[in-house]
């Protein structure tokens, strides 16, 4: 036990003098927080909308300043032919152009109906349908509105309405960042965890200390601890930090207990940091390794739930996730940070991680050789 | 699980040791013995074997086949007690270059389990005696090839073991400062310790009790330098060496 | 001539006898492919909600029977009361709460109007919100169903048409983008590797003193990268096509010209890192990091690059791989040809000549 102490002890000295590790330390938590959740976004700002007027009628014109009122659209009138139309949206000048035909005003006047044309550029699938409920929601609205006061009646109400009103808890301002910046906190930690840890073991592999090392009669498992609580250690500094960050630059909250997320996110690394001294063990190039494990990673990282749900996800993906560890870090640290949830409301989490880590911790002490 | 309890005696005890990478044979069937105190040398070119075989011994390399006994335990099964038992200086020094030097004892000091007091005085001790007092707090980094040197060695004797394991010790090291390293080297077998060393500098072989010639894998010669010098009538191991190669073509 | 045919014939073979390395430059696109395709979706389908029932009578039962047919949902739980509702979204798995009030069924006879509350999990605003939405679509089409005799009047019709993605697959987005990256990886990451590995192990001095010419050197290390890239770019293309329905509406001609475009750019970034570099370990340290990751986040791969804030938005604009994305989606998703994707074309062989230029700069000084 007192080796690991000195093990440490001579870990911890390296890092600090190593003169390119301190920056990494402290500029990753930075960058990421700055740059990457800034940019991985997926929250519409606003959506470009070209409005046709042919029709020119009372009715066309406000609904079109209903439109423009609105924050979510950014408005040009127009006046185009159908050709022109669609060289708009062929050009990507316009995501959504809404056509009132001529005589619009009229046939609903008439008819008690009418119908106007809106073409929506659907490459961005989820934006499309959303731009378009925003688009429909404002429709509404105005129809209600306009009914009213063609009919004199306070607001036609149909006989029956069930009104569902939503709360949005744990964000209630909707804000994409608060979704994000969690998970790429967890991507830091493990780019912390791993990578950090893995450049260390090849450096002394490559310096031959790792061979002074195997000559004495120092215990595996001390030397793979010693190799790992560094590095764990710095990571958890480094998460600390960049939810610091985090709350000073976009105002994330904290909801949870952060000794609860010390001890997920320690056994998340002791998981991760074993499968990758396993995978290093039983590889025989530093080559290979680094770009298998370098594809799994991106594997792991686009199926862990970090851009989008799971539950969206074919039902192998999800099984296949019950091995991945971001996923479950993700899950986690979302719940703990945003939620405030405990160790006890997500028991099951914590024992698949304390049993797979452990697993794969027998795994890679079995497989390292002191002796070739 | 035999302890060597005489004074003289072989220390470590070699037979028909093997040694495939694949379909290549790098140490074949050798056989040998080193007496407790001895200085015992390893001699041959590069690719002889020299190295293969002294990773087998410290317990680096795992021996295809053949037994081997180090300061009285099995190669194959006490493993880590002959590491308890052995020091190993590698050819590269494999010194923790951004430790000080007092931080590199600290560590392989706790590591063999020295307690603090008595690490702290013996490395007190070995650094007044190498004169490394001053470089105490620097990093090793920048210290001389040759004071490199003396520390690994220093490093290996830390923890009094019963034989130390040098691989080409003298790599890169300039003839005066070899000399002086062939003194400690000296001063430590007077002690009791027996060295084995590994080398391809023909006159550090003068300087050992024994000498054992690799020549791909196998031993082709072994015995003192002078009776080895005597045997082909040449006056230095140079000539031995140059006269075995010879005979082989 | 000869020598450099002989040159590439080996460098041809090196690569190919390598069958790991094979696997993984075919593999890994095709993995990609399929993943991205099938797994970045935000598509609602089964999501865990917990419904607490007040009234528990037949109005309540038929609106929760929709809500559980649709496809989209799933019941968790039944809660008994509101304080159960935090401690069920702390476990993680339900995302929405369904609350009906007390005396649904008769308030809403009496007074004509009732509601339902719905709580959603915001930690995932996207999915909250498309949750509250498919929730309330699917109580009103009840609601609508009860009266449909009944004609409203004055009612505002929309016809709605979703233009180059009628299904809004999520695959048309991501398809594109999976394409630059795969070629970014082969042809930049694995050229800087393969030239940075000839330079670690001295073999590159040895072959600058051949007679070969040092412009054909390199010629020689980078075709077979082009050949792989291009069969690779063919194979994401088919892939895309059979799997995912991913049209190719634009000329075939167009598209080729496109991807040879961008794999030559990709080719000569690779080159230029490999001037840079050491070893095998910093080239695939400069590709990975600051390559990959820009093409990820920057390009508009996956997240919409008019989403992002404005500095980065104009930091994008320096990523090739966005102007492709953006080109191969206009000649795929909506036909267009050169007389729309010029700039991007002008944008693209202006930063693949600046990164030839360079390299060989580069290159020359090396060589003194």
């Amino acid at each position: 036990m007192r080796t690991i102490l000195y093990l440490l002890q001579k870990e911890f000295i390296q890092v600090f003098r190593n003169k390119s590790m301190l920056p990494i330390i402290f500029i990753m938590p930075l960058v990421q927080m700055l740059v990457l959740v800034f940019a991985a976004t997926m929250e519409l700002k606003k959506v470009d909308i070209t409005v046709v007027d042919l029709d020119l009628s009372e009715t066309s014109t406000r609904l079109t300043s209903k439109f423009e009122a609105s924050s979510f659209f950014h408005l040009t009138r127009a006046q185009l032919s159908p050709s022109e139309t669609d060289q708009l949206l062929l050009k990507g000048k316009a995501n959504l152009v809404v056509t009132f035909p001529h005589g619009f005003e009229q046939d609903l006047k008439r008819n008690d109906q009418a119908s106007l044309q809106i073409m929506v550029d659907a490459i961005n699938g989820s934006a499309a349908e959303l731009s378009n409920a925003y688009v429909q929601t404002v429709i509404a609205s105005y129809n209600q509105k306009i009914r009213a006061e063609m009919l004199g009646v306070p607001k036609f109400t149909p006989p029956e309405q069930v009104h569902v009103i939503p709360a949005y808890w744990y964000n209630p301002e909707l804000n994409f960042k608060f979704y994000m910046a969690p998970g790429v906190l967890v991507i830091l930690v493990t780019i912390i965890g791993l990578f950090l840890s893995s450049l260390n073991l090849v450096r002394e592999k490559e310096m031959g200390t790792i061979e002074q090392l195997n000559v004495t009669p120092i215990k595996k498992y001390h030397f793979i601890i010693g190799k790992m609580m560094p590095f764990l250690i710095i990571a958890l500094l480094d998460l600390t930090f960049g939810l610091l960050v985090a709350k000073v630059v976009f105002g994330l909250p904290f909801r949870g207990n952060i000794l609860t997320l010390y001890v997920f996110t320690s056994l998340y690394l002791f998981l991760v940091m074993s499968i990758g001294l396993f995978v290093s063990a039983i590889s025989e190039t530093q080559q290979q390794v680094l770009f298998v494990s370098f594809f799994f990673l991106i594997v792991f990282i686009i199926m862990s739930g970090l851009f989008t749900p799971v539950e969206s996800m074919p039902v192998w993906a999800q099984r296949m996730d019950l091995i991945n560890p971001i996923y479950y870090l993700i899950r986690i640290i979302r719940n703990v940070v945003l939620k405030g949830s405990g160790l006890l409301d997500m028991t099951s989490e914590l024992l698949r991680l304390i049993g797979y880590g452990l697993l794969m911790f027998s795994l890679a002490v079995w497989r390292y050789r002191k002796t070739v | 699980m035999k302890e060597i309890k005489s004074d003289k005696g072989p220390i470590i005890q070699v037979k028909d040791l093997v040694k495939k990478f694949g379909n290549f044979v790098a140490v074949d069937h050798l056989t040998f013995e080193v007496n407790k105190g001895e200085i015992f040398g390893f001699l041959g070119a590069n690719g002889a074997g020299k190295t293969t075989a002294i990773r087998m011994l410290c317990g680096l390399l795992e021996p295809t086949s053949g037994a081997l006994r180090v300061a009285g335990f099995d190669g194959y099964h006490q493993r880590e007690e002959i590491k308890r038992n052995i020091g190993y200086m590698s050819q590269k020094f494999s010194l923790y270059e951004d430790l000080t030097v007092y931080e590199n004892f600290r560590l392989y000091a706790g590591i063999y389990g020295i307690p603090r007091k008595e690490r702290i005085r013996k490395t007190d001790e070995l650094l007044r005696k190498l004169n490394l007092e001053e470089s105490r707090d620097k990093l090793v980094g920048g210290l001389p090839l040759g004071w490199k040197q003396k520390l690994a060695f220093s490093l290996a004797l830390f923890h009094n073991p019963a034989v130390v394991f040098l691989d080409e010790p003298s790599g890169g090291v300039d003839p005066l400062t070899r000399r002086t390293f062939w003194d400690l080297i000296y001063e430590v077998a007077h002690q009791g310790v027996t060295i084995f060393v590994t080398t391809h500098y023909m006159d550090e072989a003068e300087y050992c009790n024994r000498v054992a010639i690799m020549s791909e894998g196998k031993i082709v010669a072994l015995d003192t330098p002078a009776a080895l010098k005597s045997f082909y009538k040449t006056d230095s191991m140079d000539g031995v060496f140059l006269k075995i190669a010879r005979n082989k073509e | 001539m000869n020598q450099l045919l002989g040159f590439v014939k080996k460098e041809f073979t090196h690569i190919f006898r390598d069958s790991r390395t094979m696997v993984i430059l075919f593999g890994i696109p095709i993995i990609q492919l399929m993943l991205f395709g099938y797994v970045i979706t935000t598509e609602i389908k089964d999501a865990r909600i917990a419904i607490l029932d007040h009234s528990n009578d037949n109005v309540t039962r038929e609106i929760k029977n929709k809500i559980l047919s649709s496809g989209y949902f799933r019941l968790d739980a039944n809660l008994m009361n509101e304080n159960e509702i935090d401690p069920i979204f702390k476990k993680g798995n339900v995302k929405e709460v369904i609350i009906f009030e007390r005396n649904f069924a008769q308030r809403l006879e009496r007074e004509g109007t009732v509601n339902v509350q719905v709580i959603a999990d915001a930690s995932d605003p996207n999915t909250a919100q498309m949750l509250y939405n498919y929730t309330n679509g699917i109580v009103q089409d009840y609601t609508k169903k009860k009266y449909a005799g009944f004609t409203i009047p004055l009612q505002i019709k929309s016809e709605v048409r979703m233009l180059y993605n009628e299904n809004m697959v999520g695959a048309f987005m991501y398809v594109p983008g999976t394409m630059a990256l795969i070629l970014m990886l082969i042809s930049a990451m694995m050229t800087s590797i393969t030239i940075a590995r000839e330079k670690e192990m001295g073999t590159m001095e040895i072959l600058l003193v051949s007679p070969l010419k040092a412009t054909h050197i390199v010629l020689g290390k980078v075709a077979p990268y082009l050949l792989l890239s291009i069969i690779d770019a063919i194979v994401v293309v088919c892939l895309g096509n059979m799997v995912f329905g991913v049209p190719i509406r634009g000329s075939i001609f167009v598209l080729a010209f496109l991807v040879i475009l961008y794999i030559t750019m990709a080719l000569s970034l690779g080159i230029l890192i490999s001037t840079v570099a050491n070893s095998q370990q910093v080239a695939m340290f400069i590709s990975g990091f600051a390559l990959m990751l820009p093409t990820i986040l920057l390009s508009g791969f996956i997240f919409p690059i008019e989403n992002m804030p404005y500095p980065l938005q104009l930091l994008s604009n320096f990523m090739p791989p966005r102007w492709f994305i953006d080109a191969l989606k206009q000649v795929m998703l909506k036909g267009n040809g050169l007389a729309y994707i010029w700039p991007n074309v002008l944008i693209l062989s202006t930063m693949t000549t600046v990164f030839l230029v360079l390299s060989i700069k580069k290159f020359r000084l090396r060589l003194e």
